[in-house]
């Protein structure tokens, strides 16, 4: 009578916490975290019968070149830019143009939500480098004209908004999308020196 | 006070730990699930390009990858960038065989977010990316990342 009583023996299960933290620490160590970051950029699509005659025609103006050679030295508007530096601030006064000078871009009217009716920029980056030019180079200006229109589009929606574009509902944030849209044009790639 | 006293008498009580493997199993089964595993092993050598405006790829079963740099074994294959699809190293060529794979592979409503993000070594030259970027747009694969780690000081 007594022995049925008796209670079944228990597993040791002191060693479970054991195992299970050689685990944790095994994928701990073995997985990367690291999440993909990077600048996102849209290719044009290629236009089979294209020619570079019928390509459209964009006014001198409406047009921001740089250029960048296979020493990695930076040409804006054909003038030489020595410090990649200055390249944001001189975007950000050809995209925005704010005192409508005529060497800046063109502005046409349109209607954008919580806005109302904008001038809105025609201007377009073009951006054309060497076969030669470092990557680290290349993504470096690629960076300050992002940063660029980063900079114009957080402006405006701390002026509109009184918030981080960021922080901006999906709608606020395509409206200032049209105010200020991204205009980088990769040119064609062309072979300066080889 | 007379039943403090008495179990004190006791000895040291011992913390009940049977819990611990349950608070454990589940820090495991979050690392399981929330960390994907190395997707492909590296034979070119990469050190993405620093940039400070960086945005975060949301969906990673949308990214196709494409690695660009110099061979991990120098004195098999020279020290010549080359290209890496998947697990070998491919030509230009190539890449648009591999995009068209990569799309047959993806639910039919993701296709057209499909991104590719070029994970391409800092210090090559932009002619291979030219030549990639190119044959993207054969491909019709038009939406890509410069693959770059974030650095606030730039």
């Amino acid at each position: 009578m007594g022995k049925s009583k008796k209670e079944t023996p228990d597993l040791n299960a002191s060693s479970t916490a054991d195992i299970a933290f050689l685990l944790l620490v095994f994928f701990l160590v073995s997985t990367t975290m690291n999440s993909d970051t990077g600048l996102a950029r849209m290719l044009p699509p290629l236009d089979p019968n294209q020619n570079n005659s019928d390509s459209p025609i964009i006014k001198e103006r409406n047009i921001f070149k740089v250029q960048l050679n296979y020493q990695n030295q930076l040409l804006v508007e054909d003038e030489w830019m020595e410090n990649v530096d200055m390249l944001r601030a001189k975007a950000k006064e050809f995209i925005a143009n704010p005192m409508d000078l005529p060497t800046l871009p063109e502005k046409q009217e349109k209607e954008v939500e919580f806005f109302g009716t904008v001038r809105v920029s025609k201007g377009v980056i073009s951006l054309q480098n060497d076969r030669g030019s470092q990557y680290q180079a290349y993504l470096k200006v690629q960076n300050e004209l992002q940063a660029a229109y980063n900079e114009l589009r957080n402006e405006l929606a701390k002026v509109k908004f009184g918030q981080e574009f960021d922080k901006c509902t999906e709608e606020q944030q395509k409206a200032i999308k049209e105010i200020y849209p991204q205009k980088i044009s990769e040119a064609e790639p062309k072979n300066y020196k080889k | 006070m007379a039943v403090i006293r008495k179990s004190s008498k006791g000895g040291n009580q011992k913390l009940n730990t049977s819990s611990l493997p349950d608070i454990v199993f589940m820090l495991l089964f979050f690392f399981m699930v929330s960390t994907s595993m190395k997707e492909v092993t590296m034979i070119v050598s990469v050190t993405l390009p620093k940039a400070s405006e960086v945005t975060k790829i949301e969906n990673k079963s949308l990214v196709s990858y494409i690695y660009v740099g110099e061979p991990m074994q120098k004195k098999k294959f020279g020290s010549e960038p080359r290209i890496q699809l998947n697990d070998s190293f491919a030509t230009v060529d190539e890449i648009g065989n591999y995009i068209l794979q990569e799309r047959e592979n993806m639910k039919e409503s993701d296709r057209p977010k499909m991104t590719v993000s070029l994970k391409a070594d800092a210090k090559i030259q932009m002619g291979t990316i030219t030549d990639i970027k190119q044959a993207l747009r054969k491909a019709q694969a038009l939406k890509i990342t410069y693959a770059s780690t974030r650095d606030v000081k730039m």
